[in-house]
């Protein structure tokens, strides 16, 4: 069991400013149901530049609940350029602390804030997307944000870059580069390298292949009473099952490979192969 | 407030009949059972006794019982067991849903030039025995297959998967820490060659397990020292959980038509009174053939360990299999293996009832849990009816 302080556990029990907002002019949302935590965070800020109202919607465990929680209190009267100075380490402080393992959500509640602010400057949420090299593939987490969670919380070990990021917490491949990245911040600072040539991180491709098959594949099949679902997605290989009328179709095999890997592979990626799972 | 214990298969507590049979050993009766003197064999002779309670529980004979510390200790016994006699062989079978106990050994014979085949299961948490029959080769020197997942309680085919190793002479372990005490087993007729159990899934205290090896199956011991357990398990017996076990195991054979019955009817209250009121949830694994005890549901956007948190308010204790309580930031790798999805695997519950639960415990649960999920899906990104989960957003950060 975690060791969760007073704090967190009475925002988790008892959330201040939880649902959304209708008048908000700021909305940030990042993470997906994929990733076990996700957070839209809505901000209504006055002519003045005043954070009037906060609000959040949270998916995830307790530390996420009360990490957006606290941050909405935290953000209330305070002044845009104020908010801009929040960091994670803000976060976790205000909640009396998080266990190392979950301080993750307190960067997850930065970067909502952060692609708030930015929809709140008429900047598009992309930004976020390719800050310089895709590291961890699992969890789609680039060396932007490893970099700045390194030297933000002065953290010294790869394991303390996987409780604050996330990277290196699935297959474990990025553990080398994590080491490497490391090193350099913890050596002499180094400028950010360049933005590498935009390519379809795993949590891109997976988001993209989820809704070209619910929003194209799935009511074409279930025309004819199939029906598919997506289950997992390794790599370039998505898994899939098919089912109603589809199950035991003579015709299925070619299903797979003549619609869903041919439209997954226009409106995706060329490298994609389906299998059935 | 007292708990509302549905964590079963975590762990259970010890039988007050199992307390008082071991009390003796903690206090006056603290001989060693090896000692020459009389003092000492009274308490060899409890662990004899202790030894055949077990065999008759499990319907062999008493030696071919080996106490040991726990099951994990029972589980890498015997896979060393099998490959230390058969050196040559350097292939193990084994499954993708195994507990740890086996899954991480067997990954660590890998990394010592071992070969190792994991199967797979299907959505229902079940195996292609097809697949079984071709796995096995001329250098296959175990198979390890679960009796019981501890995650979703799924059965796997024991008696079908043992005449299929029987027939190419192929050692089969199975690890039946989940199943002894929840369904009948009758090692007379069922085709196995080791067998793992573990005392505190069974009522009896934790540190204390057992592996049944059949007459005639070579074997190696794991540990090396003293000629304690004939030889096959080296260090002085933990004699007041040895007897605790065996009188659990006693127990536990009177008491399995018990769990089949009142207990399977309390497990399938809770199931079907849950997936009726709470929409978007579901049941992982197969429903048959399945442990009595054991009920795994998924609540679609929602995480598990804010679901945990909010149960343990009211004092009742379930687990989870999604990443935050896994211990890795991943979903647990039996719901992984059963290709439940992301959406669901995150949100996913474990109750496991035992002979103590009550109905009233079970209203309980019907009641609260409910509303619960509500809540959390009051606070949630995600909804029925809202953009699928998996629509474009910006990307994970998580
Ligand atoms: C299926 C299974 N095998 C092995 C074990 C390990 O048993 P022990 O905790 O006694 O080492 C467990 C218990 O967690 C289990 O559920
Ligand atoms: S790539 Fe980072 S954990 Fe898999």
């Amino acid at each position: 069991m975690w060791e969760y302080t007073d704090k967190v556990r009475d925002h988790f029990l008892n959330p201040r400013n939880a649902g959304d907002l209708a008048e908000a002019n700021a909305v940030g949302e990042v993470g997906s149901l994929a990733c076990g935590d996700a957070l839209k965070l809505f901000l209504k800020i006055n002519e003045a530049g005043v954070i009037e109202d906060a609000r959040f919607q949270t998916f995830g465990c307790a530390s996420a609940i009360a990490s957006s929680s606290v941050l909405t209190e935290m953000l209330k009267g305070k002044t845009v350029e104020e908010a801009k100075r929040l960091t994670n380490k803000d976060i976790a402080a205000e909640l009396g602390g998080l266990p190392k393992e979950k301080m993750h959500c307190s960067v997850m509640g930065q970067e909502a804030l952060e692609a708030a602010l930015k929809s709140y400057f008429g900047e598009k949420a992309e930004e976020h997307e390719a800050e310089g090299e895709l590291v961890c593939k699992c969890f789609g987490v680039h060396d932007g944000l490893i970099r700045r969670a390194i030297r933000e919380n002065d953290l010294k070990t790869v394991e303390d870059i996987t409780s604050f990021t996330k990277a290196g917490g699935g297959c474990g491949d990025c553990l080398e580069r994590l080491g490497e990245i490391l090193a350099e911040e913890r050596g002499q600072p180094k400028p950010v390298p360049a933005a590498e040539p935009k390519k379809l991180t795993n949590i891109q491709r997976m988001q993209l292949v989820a809704k070209v098959i619910e929003e194209e594949i799935r009511p074409s099949l279930k025309k004819d009473g199939g029906d598919i679902e997506l289950i997992d997605i390794e790599g370039r290989n998505v898994v899939v099952a098919l089912r109603g009328a589809c199950i035991g179709c003579p015709s299925s095999q070619l299903t797979l490979k003549n619609l869903v890997e041919q439209r997954l592979r226009e409106a995706v990626e060329p490298g994609i192969t389906v299998t059935q799972g | 407030m007292k708990e509302i214990y549905l964590d079963n298969n975590a762990t259970t507590r010890v039988a007050d009949e199992v307390f008082e049979e071991m009390l003796p050993f903690l206090r006056e009766q603290y001989g060693n059972p090896s000692s020459m003197h009389a003092f000492g064999g009274r308490v060899g002779r409890a662990v004899s006794l202790a030894r055949e309670r077990a065999a008759a529980a499990l319907g062999c004979v008493p030696t071919e019982i080996v106490f040991t510390s726990c099951g994990t200790e029972s589980d890498n016994t015997a896979i060393n067991s099998a490959l230390t006699a058969r050196p040559e062989k350097r292939h193990v079978v084994t499954t993708k849903v195994e507990h740890p106990a086996v899954l991480s050994y067997c990954k660590n014979l890998e990394g010592k030039g071992f070969d190792v085949t994991y199967l797979g299961v299907d959505r229902e948490g079940l195996l292609d025995l097809d697949e079984l029959r071709d796995a096995l080769r001329d250098d296959t020197a175990v198979v390890s297959v679960m009796y019981a997942n501890n995650e979703t309680g799924v059965l796997f085919p024991i008696p079908e998967i043992g005449a299929i190793c029987r027939e190419r002479g192929v050692p089969l372990h199975t690890d039946a820490v989940q199943a002894v005490g929840k369904i009948p087993i009758d090692l007379s007729t069922l085709p196995v060659d080791y067998l793992a159990l573990s005392g505190h899934k069974l009522h009896a205290p934790k540190g204390v397990g057992a592996l049944y090896v059949r007459k005639g199956t070579p074997f190696r011991p794991f540990l090396i020292g003293g000629h304690q357990e004939r030889g096959r398990r080296a260090g002085t017996e933990n004699t007041a959980s040895i007897a605790a076990l065996g009188k659990a195991l006693e127990l536990a054979a009177a008491g399995v038509g018990h769990e089949n019955t009142a207990v399977r009817a309390l497990r399938d209250r809770l199931e079907n009174g849950l997936l009726a009121a709470v929409p978007d949830c579901r049941l992982n694994g197969a429903r048959e053939p399945r442990l009595p005890n054991t009920s795994n549901i998924s609540f679609k956007y929602v995480e598990g360990e804010a679901i945990l948190l909010m149960l343990d308010q009211f004092g009742i204790c379930a687990s989870s299999g999604s990443a935050c309580t896994s211990g890795s930031l991943e979903p647990s790798h039996v719901l992984r293996a059963l290709g439940v999805p992301f959406t669901f695997a995150h949100g996913s519950i474990r109750f496991s009832l035992s002979r103590y639960t009550t109905q009233a415990e079970i209203d309980a649960v019907l009641a609260e849990l409910p509303r619960i999920i509500e809540r959390l899906r009051v606070l949630s990104p995600f909804k029925k009816g809202g953009p699928e989960p998996l629509d474009e957003k910006p990307p994970c950060t998580c």
